[in-house]
């Protein structure tokens, strides 16, 4: 018996040794055997609609037989954070710049993505274009997908949304006001304006500022002066400086009073009411806000429009910021090429058709024309508008140097409340942008 | 003897899950931001450089720090006097005095404790809106004309932030003093009556040094707690930027990809709160009295 029992307990042995030989042997079709892990972070898109995801992951797989598993989040720093920390990376990562934790950034700074420059030259699966074919040229010319300046991409431009000024459109109809088209004319709307009781702008917190900002550079001084302010070079005294600073100021005292005291994360919502309530004309935000505050009370007769940032000048060009999500692998990925491949789908008809439906536009040529009702509306401020594109520069981290975001923005509210003045706004840029351009990378 | 080794087997049997545990999630940790505070590097970066003390050379001179420390300074001790005050009040009132509804006030100066701190956050944003928000609107009532203070703009955000944490710390204190109070015995305080004792002399002679050991410990526990505290109200309640305190330097070092020089904050606060409860216990001893 106990003979017996050996033996086949040496059979069962020899069997999985067998057995494990046989998994390592390669299979013919590498696909079927390769799991990548897509980390998508959850945002205004996925919540209008939630299947997004789900739906793209299921059609890359039918098309190429790789196997994806999806993880998603509104928090995806917290949850991938960690494991990354400890070396394990997802292989594809959609998650944008400009979030409060910064993770993007880190790995910009940190040389942590793999270059993906060979994701341009693919052939979309499922079908005969190229990726490179598709995508609107001018978005794979921006820091936002060739953080360092060198030719390669390291992000690919994902959902892109125009930001600009919301106003309620009912307003200035009602009081027979024109949409201002330039700054002087803004100033006209914001002292008709204020003898009515009604202050020209406020804004969300100052972190909405960025577009904007952006935006307003581009209109000041065209893409050069914008590429010199986002590199931190020595432009502060120029003129274009000496007007951008100038609006901004005069911004700041055309701002409702409240604003500051509810630019906080718990509070922004109020100062979008602003808006809503007639107490404000402009502020800055994206497309998204009509969502947001689609249940929030409104002043009769209320209806959004939206416009860009004014020109400067007569006949000068307006800008609106064109911000866009980003997508991209990290260097330690285990499967980039099968990373690659995903990202490339992203770009597939089938793919930007399951996107548009949660609003998400993919910066692919002709997607526009496919745009209804609000969506359209918004869209079509490139009718008139010029696209910004772009962002501040990556430096290396250096102990006691802030954020673009600390020293460019965040002085807004103690502006608009009166703690500090322009100079003392300029001076703070000047000191730390001297510090940023000497660490650029 | 054989019955006292099987106990002593028995403690370290109870002992170890603890100790490991805590080996594995405070000490090591707490010896890994040293470790860390002395070098360069970035939070997900697999590569780190020695950079010895430097993290701190520059910390000291960072006025952003500076500031962040002043103000969690200045927060431990006005929170800590306001709330320890209105604390022992409210427990010496609830328990010596006979109030209707005792009980009824003891859970609902609780209540703030158990609430999380964005519930809070909600809360005072809803009484510290500019626009018809509860406290604007009862200045404006008392004062008769339109008050439109900005209480969470500077200057006022500080003491907004004090109210709210007091608000919040009140009742666990008080919760803690009544139990202490509840055991002085009453015949202490019928012969000071009978000697002339006033109720506000007997508080200050009679209850207070009876529970001083307990106000010592909880005293050290607050200005611990403190710290942490500050960094979630200021996080939940205020506008980024607008006040800073010592972790939300830490955090937003962090966020910047500076993981060396957060932690080398990190090790500056750790030692800070722990030199500031070791000076607190040294002034605030007192032979212990006994009742």
């Amino acid at each position: 018996m106990k003979k017996f029992i050996s033996l086949i307990l040496a059979c069962v042995m020899l069997l999985s040794l067998v057995a494990g030989c046989g998994s390592k042997t390669p299979g013919t079709d590498d696909n079927k055997n390769t799991t990548i892990k897509v980390a998508v972070v959850e945002n205004g898109f996925t919540k209008t609609y939630p299947a997004m995801w789900d739906e793209i992951t299921a059609a890359f797989e039918a098309e190429t037989g790789i196997k994806v598993e999806l993880q998603h989040s509104q928090n995806l720093e917290d949850e991938i954070g960690p494991a990354m920390q400890n070396g394990e990376y997802p292989d594809v990562i959609y998650l944008p710049e400009g979030r409060p934790s910064g993770l993007t950034e880190q790995f910009i700074k940190g040389n942590l993505m793999a270059d993906i420059s060979a994701v341009l030259d693919m052939k979309i699966p499922g079908e005969e274009a190229k990726v490179s074919d598709k995508i609107q040229p001018a978005f794979l010319e921006t820091s936002k997908t060739m953080p360092y300046g060198d030719g390669k991409t390291y992000m690919m431009p994902m959902h892109y949304d125009p930001c600009g000024l919301f106003y309620n459109a009912g307003l200035l109809k009602a009081h027979g006001w024109e949409l201002p088209t330039t700054w002087d004319e803004m100033w006209e709307l914001g002292e008709k304006a204020k003898a009515e009781g009604i202050s020209l702008f406020t804004y969300p917190t100052t972190g909405y500022f960025d577009a904007f900002l952006y935006a307003l550079t581009y209109a000041v001084g065209g893409p050069e002066f914008f590429d010199k302010v986002t590199h931190y070079e020595d432009v502060w005294d120029t003129a274009e400086a000496k007007t951008l600073f100038g609006i901004l100021d005069k911004l700041a005292s055309y701002t409702n009073p409240v604003t500051p005291a509810q630019a906080n994360d718990q509070d922004f919502t109020q100062n979008q009411q602003l808006v809503l309530d007639n107490k404000a004309i402009f502020m800055p935000n994206g497309t998204w806000v009509t969502g947001e505050m689609a249940d929030a009370p409104r002043a009769d007769g209320f209806e959004w429009g939206m416009t860009a940032i004014p020109a400067v000048t007569e006949g000068g060009d307006a800008y609106s910021f064109c911000w866009f999500q980003q997508a991209w692998i990290p260097a330690g990925a285990a499967n980039v090429d099968a990373g690659e491949q995903f990202i490339a789908f992203l770009y597939s008809d089938k793919a930007a058709d399951i996107f548009a439906k949660g609003g998400a536009i993919q910066p692919i040529n002709g997607m526009v024309d496919k745009l209804e009702g609000e969506k359209k509306m918004f869209f079509s401020i490139y009718d008139d508008a010029k696209p910004a594109m772009g962002g501040f520069a990556t430096y290396e981290a250096v102990a006691g140097l802030g954020t673009p975001r600390e020293v460019f923005l965040d002085p807004m509210n103690a502006l608009v409340s009166g703690n500090i003045t322009m100079d003392d706004y300029i001076n703070g840029i000047k000191t730390a942008a001297a510090d940023m351009h000497a660490n650029l990378k | 003897m054989k019955k006292h080794k099987g106990r002593n087997r028995f403690i370290a049997l109870c002992v170890t899950p603890a100790v490991i545990l805590f080996t594995i999630f405070m000490i090591i940790p707490t010896l890994n931001v040293f470790r860390m505070s002395l070098f360069e590097r970035g939070a997900y970066s697999p590569t780190e450089k020695f950079v010895g003390l430097n993290n701190f050379k520059i910390l000291f001179q960072d006025a952003k720090f500076i500031s962040a420390m002043q103000n969690t300074i200045l927060l431990i001790v006005v929170v800590t006097i306001v709330t320890f005050a209105f604390a022992l009040v409210f427990a010496g009132i609830l328990t010596r005095e006979k109030i209707k509804g005792q009980n009824f006030f003891r859970i609902i100066f609780y209540i703030p404790n158990i609430l999380s701190v964005v519930v809070i956050a909600g809360i005072f944003s809803a009484i510290y809106k500019p626009e018809n928000g509860m406290l604007n609107s009862i200045l404006s009532m008392i004062s008769g004309e339109t008050v439109m203070m900005l209480w969470k703009d500077q200057p006022l955000v500080v003491i907004s932030v004090i109210i709210a944490m007091v608000w919040q710390a009140i009742g666990y204190y008080m919760v803690m003093y009544m139990a202490s109070m509840a055991s002085v015995p009453q015949a202490l305080y019928e012969s000071a009556g009978l000697d002339g004792a006033g109720r506000i002399s007997q508080f200050f002679q009679i209850t207070i040094p009876l529970i001083w050991t307990n106000i010592r410990t909880t005293l050290t526990f607050f200005i611990i707690s403190t710290i942490n505290m500050a960094f979630l109200f200021v996080k939940a309640m205020v506008a980024k930027g607008m006040l800073e305190v010592g972790l939300s330097f830490m955090y937003n070092q962090k966020d910047a990809g500076l993981y060396g020089y957060s932690m080398a904050a990190g090790v500056v606060i750790f030692l800070f709160s722990f030199l500031l409860s070791a000076m607190v216990n040294k002034v605030t001893y007192r032979e212990p009295l006994e009742f």
